[in-house]
């Protein structure tokens, strides 16, 4: 199963030929593309081709911040998704994602910074080293995996722009194409798919740009080409194919809380005392296993995020 | 058509064909089919098929009148056994796989949660209905009585929707579309009786209404 699945990101995108594109564009003149392959200099010429999925990240760091805990395979990872751009079953996005054009691609940071800017998918890899951080993730819907993302603290890209006095949230917005996500319609909620954090939750180390897992960049069902992760909340916080981050005075909306409040809060913080409406969060599956485990408050990260929420109610601010 | 219908294969092979998702679930488990998770898909893919069953219990009546097919009775009990038999696998899959038979928590997810009640509800109203689907079972009730026990299905059917509806994070297409279709199947009943009744009160004896054709 794990080799098919790698061969079928391969088909999608010739690793190859995915990075000689990108050593071309960046050493080389036009007139070079003539000595390449047929197909390949197709592909240069062409700046609609495809995804820059399953390419081999180089100069990966470790952690401290990873858990020793058994990772999830890739095919687990890949093939069970919630990504209702691409439909509403699991097994959808690893089907229906593989059409999302994911380079070339571009974020745009605006909102309260004093250097607003967009910044490029390439851009994006080289702005800090990356970072292998093998994280919990804990869904909304009681099931959990283990996963080696690829990325740096957020805080670095946030620096960057530096946000101004009256930045106090973050909101972040997902890319929306209809005709790239036909399935979109039918999932129930409003697309683009938009997320924020407090301020000091994005500057907390452990939120992650993520750019990548299992050494290479992210698959599209896996919210390709950059993605949030904030491993103490649900992973219905962490917004897949960002276009658009915007520092701001004001809590944002969110899409899960615009369609249900009394089930999906800002904060989504995992909490195993706090229960969904129509189910507990008390315990949860680990894919693989085969009894559940008990849910760990902050999803295991108290440590790192707790001194964030002092004082507050985290049965009011669910 | 209505010699297919009353041989003797035919029986045997829409029984063959009932099995075939239980079939197809032990396949996947055999071929590593249920995906990542495999007790949730289980969950699913049961409760999907108690469902549909009650939906095609509930189809064998109209599809009769419409088609003018009497014969299609032979199915109807298997049908609704059919739906029982999925939904104790769905009970047991929620009891074993979910709550590892921690029978309190059972209680309390049934006591607190509106989407486990009305399931529980939907399964436990067939759970008579298979209990009286026996012919011996009809004459110890007598048909009227029987046909009024068996309108539980209808209770069934609803509950089982809306279980669903509740359900759902998002996505209420799919049993909005199961709700359609038990909206039909019931107005339909509705709009037959007061079609019916007319020639009742003529004590017209042309058709006459066969036994527990009605459930
Ligand atoms: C006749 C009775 C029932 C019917 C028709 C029924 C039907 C369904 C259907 C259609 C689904 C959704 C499948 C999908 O998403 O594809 C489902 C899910 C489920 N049902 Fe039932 N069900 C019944 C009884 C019960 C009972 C008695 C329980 C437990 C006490 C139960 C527990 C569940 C659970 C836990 C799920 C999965 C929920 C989730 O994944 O969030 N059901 N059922």
């Amino acid at each position: 199963m794990h080799e098919k699945s790698r061969l079928t990101n391969a088909d999608v995108t010739p690793r190859a030929a995915y990075q000689n594109r990108r050593k071309f564009l960046r050493n080389a003149g036009l007139a070079a593309a003539a000595s390449l392959a047929g197909r390949e200099f197709w592909e240069l010429a062409s700046p609609s081709s495809h995804a820059i999925a399953g390419t081999k990240l180089n100069g990966v760091s470790k952690s401290p911040f990873s858990t020793t805990e058994k990772q999830n395979s890739y095919d687990d990872v890949t093939h069970y998704n919630n990504y209702y751009e691409f439909g509403i079953d699991k097994t959808e996005p690893a089907k229906n994602a593989q059409s999302l054009k994911t380079y070339p691609w571009t974020v745009s940071i605006e909102g309260e910074v004093k250097r607003p800017r967009q910044i490029t998918i390439d851009e994006i890899l080289k702005l800090a080293p990356l970072e292998e951080r093998i994280y919990r993730h804990r869904c909304v819907e009681a099931w959990s995996i283990v996963v080696p993302w690829i990325g740096y603290s957020f805080s670095v890209l946030a620096k960057l722009v530096e946000p101004t006095e009256q930045a106090k949230y973050v909101a972040f917005e997902s890319f929306y194409d209809r005709r790239q996500m036909p399935q979109a319609t039918h999932a129930g909620i409003d697309f683009p798919y938009v997320e924020g954090l407090r301020l000091d939750e994005a500057m907390n180390p452990l939120t992650l740009l993520c750019v990548g897992m299992y050494g290479e960049t992210l698959p599209n069902q896996d919210g390709a080409p950059v993605r949030m992760v904030i491993p103490w909340k649900y992973g219905f916080k962490s917004a897949k194919s960002l276009v658009r981050i915007r520092f701001q005075n004001e809590q944002p909306p969110t899409t899960w809380n615009r369609l249900a409040s009394d089930e999906y809060g800002f904060y989504a913080n995992v909490n195993p005392t706090v229960d969904h409406p129509r189910w507990s969060q008390a315990k949860e599956r680990r894919l693989g296993e085969f009894f559940k485990r008990e849910t760990l408050l902050f999803n295991g990260y108290s440590d790192q995020v707790a001194s964030l929420y002092t004082g507050m109610d985290l049965k009011k601010y669910y | 058509m209505r010699k297919l219908l009353i041989g003797r294969w035919t029986k045997a092979g829409i029984f063959l064909a009932c099995l075939l998702p239980l079939a197809s679930l032990l396949w996947r488990g055999l071929d590593n089919g249920l995906t990542a998770n495999p007790i949730e898909f289980v969950t699913h893919a049961t409760g999907d098929w108690t469902l549909r069953f009650i939906l095609f219990t509930l189809c064998v009546t109209p599809f009769r009148r419409l088609l003018d097919l009497p014969e299609l009775i032979r199915f109807r009990r298997m049908f609704g056994l059919f739906a029982f038999f999925y939904g104790c696998l769905h009970f047991s899959t929620y009891i074993w796989l979910d709550k590892f038979f921690d029978l309190k928590e059972v209680w309390k997810d049934i006591a607190k949660r509106p989407y486990i009640t009305v399931g529980f509800l939907a399964f436990v109203l067939l759970i008579p209905l298979a209990i009286t689907s026996t012919a011996a079972w009809i004459r110890r009730l007598g048909g009227r009585s029987w046909q009024l026990l068996h309108r539980a299905i209808y209770i069934s059917a609803v509950a089982g929707v809306i279980h669903y509806y509740w359900l759902v994070k998002s996505a209420v297409l799919r049993p909005l579309a199961y709700g359609a279709t038990v909206v039909a199947l019931l107005l339909w009943r509705l709009a037959a009786k007061f079609r019916s009744q007319p020639d009742a009160e003529r004590g017209n004896p042309a058709k006459p209404q066969p036994q527990n054709s009605q459930a």
